[in-house]
C-alpha cells in the first residue's frame, strides 16, 4: 500500500507547528490576565444591581430626609395634604393603596386560580397552550392603554349599570353608596385586577405543574372526583405557592401607576363607598411631583416613595421565598 | 365478616354519590366561567383598540407633530421617534450590564455572593416603576437642571437590568457542562470560553431575554413622567426633553378635547401593535430556536 504513506506524512508534518502553536497558550499569563479582566468585569456587572438597590436606597432616604423631619411618624397618621400650607399626611394615599389593592385582590385570586386550575388540570391539551399565551398577553399590555379603555370603556359600564345596580342591591352596607359617577375606587380595583391576573395565574399554574403526578394518582385511586382530586391532591399541596403569586400580584397592584391614576378620581379623601373617588401613592407622585415647588413639598412625596419601595421590597421577598421554596423542589410540608 | 365486606367492595364499586358527582361538575363549570371572565375584557380591550384606532391612524398621525387644541390633524410622529430614542439609549446602558450580571451569575456565581445578587435583582423586578423614576430624576435631572431623553432612558435601563439578568442566568446554565470542558480541553481561556462557545450558544435564548426586557420597558409610562417629561416638538437631543409615545397617550387621554381622544387610541393601537410583534417575535424565535424548552 503505497498510497497512504504520503498522507501520514503530512500529517506529521502538520502536527508540527501546530505544536509549536500551542505552546504558547498552555504556558501564556495572557489567559490568565485576560480572565481576571474578564471576571472582574463581569463583577462589576453583579455588583451593578447590587449598587442599583443601594442607590435607589440611599436617594430615597436622603431626600426624604426634610420631610422626616418635620412630620416624622405623624405623616402617615395625618389626613391633611394641603401644598399650600406645607401640611403633608399620607393617610388618604395610603388608604387608597391599600383598598385598591384588596379589591383587586379580592376579584383577582378567585378568577387567576379558576384559569390555572383549568389550564392544568381540566382543558384539553390542545387549549393549553392558546389559553396560556391569551393570558400572558394581559401582560404585555402597557398600563396607560388600561387606562384608557377604563376611561372609556370600563368606566360608562360601571356608571350606567353596575353602580346602580350594586347601591340599589347592596347599598344598605355602605360600601356602594353615593352618586355612581364610574370614576372611584371600585373602578380602580376593578382595572388593577384585571392587570394582577397574569401574574397570579402564571404562577399558580408553575406551582400546579409542580405537584408530583402521584398526588393526583393517588387520589384519583380512592375513587375521588376529578374535583376532589384537585382540591385534596393538587390545591392543598400547592398551597404555599399559590399564597407566593397572590402576594406577587399584590406587590404588583400596589406599586401599578397610570391605570389608576387615570380611574381613581385623584381625590385625597378617605371614604368608605367604593363609588367615591380616592388617591393612591403612586398615584399622587403621577400627578405632583413634576409640580412639586419647595423642598418640603418635595421631600414629603419622595418620602411616599420611600414607603411604597419599602413595602414593596417586603412583599415581594416574602413572595419570592414562598415560590422558591416551592419551585425548588423542596417538599412543601402538608399541614404547614 | 370484614374480610367479606372488603373483597365485595372491591368487586361492586359503588356509584359515586350526586352530591359529589354534582359538584364536580359545578367546580369544572366555575373553572370554565373563570376563564371567560378573564378573556373577556383581553378581547374587549383588543376591539376597542381597532375599533377606535384603526380610523384615526392615517398618514399625518405618523408623520406630523401635534398641533395645537383646537386645529384638526397633527399626530405623534415626534413620541414615536420619541420613544424608539429612549428605548435606544435604555437598551445601550442596559443591555450589556443586564448580560454581564447574567455571565457573572452563572459562570462565577454558584456561591453565597452570587445569591444575593439573585435575590437582589429579583427584588429589583419587584420595585414599582413610578419609584425608579423618582431615582432616575434625583441622580440625572437634578444634576442637568433639566428634563432630559438621558434620565428617561436611566429610569428605562435600571428596569430593563434585573429582567435581562436572570434570563440570561437561566439561558447560560442550560448549556451543557460538557461544551465548556471541551473549550478548556482545547486550551481555550475561561473568557474566551464564555464569549465565543457559551454566549454563543445560548445566543437565542438571552435575545429572547433582551426583547422580553424591552417589550416590558417600551410602554411604560410612570418614570418617564418627571425624566423624559414629554415636548410637543421634535427632540433628538439626550440633555432635551422628549416626547414618547406611552407618554402622549396619557396626556390625550386625560384631556377634555374628542380630537385628542381619538388620537390617544390610535397611538395606544400603535403602542400596542409594536409591542405584541415584538412578543410575538420572541416566541416565535424561541419555538425555531437552540433552547426550545420555555
Amino acid at each position: 500500500m503505497p498510497a497512504p504513506q504520503p498522507i501520514e506524512d503530512t500529517k506529521v508534518r502538520d502536527l508540527r507547528p501546530a505544536g509549536s502553536e500551542a505552546a504558547p497558550v498552555l504556558r501564556g499569563t495572557s489567559g490568565e490576565t485576560g480572565d481576571r479582566v474578564f471576571k472582574f468585569a463581569m463583577l462589576v456587572c453583579g455588583l451593578a444591581v447590587l449598587g442599583m438597590l443601594v442607590l435607589i436606597v440611599y436617594e430615597l432616604v436622603l431626600r426624604s430626609g426634610p420631610s422626616w423631619h418635620a412630620f416624622g411618624f405623624k405623616f402617615f397618621a395625618g389626613r391633611d395634604w394641603d401644598p399650600v400650607n406645607e401640611q403633608f399626611g399620607a393617610l388618604p394615599f395610603v388608604y387608597g393603596t391599600l383598598v385598591s389593592s384588596f379589591l383587586a385582590l379580592l376579584i383577582a385570586v378567585p378568577l387567576s386560580v379558576g384559569v390555572a386550575v383549568f389550564t392544568t388540570e381540566m382543558c384539553p391539551k390542545m387549549l393549553r397552550g392558546p389559553l396560556s399565551f391569551f393570558v400572558e398577553l394581559l401582560a404585555a399590555i402597557p398600563s396607560v392603554v388600561y387606562g384608557l379603555w377604563a376611561i372609556f370603556v370600563l368606566v360608562p359600564i360601571l356608571s350606567t349599570y353596575v353602580e346602580p345596580f350594586l347601591s340599589r342591591t347592596l347599598g344598605w352596607s355602605g360600601f356602594f353608596d353615593g352618586p355612581p359617577y364610574g370614576i372611584s375606587m371600585l373602578a380602580a380595583g376593578i382595572i388593577l385586577a384585571i392587570m394582577i391576573i397574569p401574574i397570579i395565574s402564571s404562577i399558580t399554574r408553575e406551582v400546579l405543574l409542580v405537584v408530583p403526578q402521584h398526588q393526583r394518582e393517588a387520589a384519583l385511586a380512592l375513587g375521588a372526583t376529578r374535583w376532589e382530586m384537585i382540591r385534596v391532591g393538587v390545591l392543598r399541596n400547592a398551597r404555599a405557592g399559590i399564597m407566593g403569586g397572590i402576594i406577587l400580584g399584590l406587590g404588583r397592584a400596589l406599586g401599578e401607576t397610570m391605570a389608576v391614576t387615570m380611574v381613581i378620581g385623584n381625590r385625597p379623601e378617605i371614604a368608605k363607598s367604593l363609588f367615591a373617588p380616592g388617591y393612591t401613592m403612586a398615584s399622587v407622585l403621577a400627578n405632583e411631583f413634576s409640580e412639586a415647588t419647595g423642598d418640603v413639598y418635595l421631600s414629603a412625596l419622595i418620602e411616599i416613595g420611600l414607603a411604597l419601595f419599602l413595602v414593596t421590597i417586603v412583599v415581594n421577598a416574602l413572595a419570592r421565598l414562598l415560590v422558591w421554596t416551592v419551585t425548588r423542589g423542596q417538599p412543601s410540608r402538608a399541614n404547614a | 365478616m370484614p374480610d367479606t365486606g372488603e373483597v365485595s367492595a372491591l368487586h361492586s364499586v359503588p356509584p359515586i354519590a350526586l352530591r359529589r358527582r354534582v359538584t364536580d361538575h359545578v367546580m369544572t363549570g366555575v373553572a370554565v366561567l373563570t376563564v371567560i371572565l378573564v378573556l373577556v375584557p383581553l378581547f374587549a380591550i383588543f376591539a376597542y383598540l381597532v375599533y377606535r384606532g384603526v380610523g384615526s391612524i392615517n398618514w399625518a398621525f405618523l408623520t406630523q407633530t401635534p398641533k395645537p387644541v383646537g386645529e384638526a390633524g397633527g399626530g405623534m410622529a415626534n413620541a414615536i421617534v420619541g420613544s424608539a430614542f429612549i428605548l435606544a439609549l435604555a437598551s445601550i446602558l442596559g443591555v450589556p450590564m443586564g448580560v454581564g450580571a447574567g455571565i457573572y451569575l452563572a459562570e462565577y456565581g454558584r456561591n453565597r455572593f452570587g445569591d444575593v445578587i439573585r435575590f437582589t435583582a429579583d427584588v429589583l423586578n419587584g420595585v414599582p416603576s413610578i419609584v425608579i423614576g423618582i431615582v432616575a430624576y434625583s441622580i440625572v435631572v437634578l444634576y442637568q437642571k433639566h428634563f432630559s431623553a438621558l434620565a428617561g432612558g436611566v429610569a428605562l435601563a435600571i428596569m430593563m437590568v434585573p429582567t435581562i439578568t436572570r434570563t440570561t442566568e437561566e439561558m447560560l446554565l442550560l448549556v451543557p457542562q460538557a461544551l465548556r470542558e471541551a473549550a478548556y480541553g482545547l486550551g481555550v481561556p475561561r473568557w474566551r470560553t464564555t464569549l465565543s462557545i457559551t454566549l454563543r450558544t445560548a445566543t437565542s435564548g438571552v435575545i429572547t431575554g433582551i426583547m422580553l426586557a424591552f417589550a416590558r420597558v417600551a410602554g411604560e409610562t410612570a418614570p418617564l413622567l418627571f425624566t423624559a417629561f414629554g415636548n410637543q416638538f421634535w427632540n433628538l437631543r439626550a440633555n432635551q426633553p422628549t416626547a414618547a409615545l406611552p407618554l402622549q397617550i396619557f396626556t390625550y387621554a386625560i384631556s377634555p378635547y374628542d380630537e385628542w381622544h381619538r388620537q390617544a387610541w390610535a397611538g395606544a393601537l400603535v403602542l400596542i401593535i409594536l409591542i405584541v410583534t415584538a412578543v410575538a417575535a420572541v416566541r416565535f424565535a424561541v419555538r425555531r430556536g437552540t433552547f426550545g424548552a420555555a
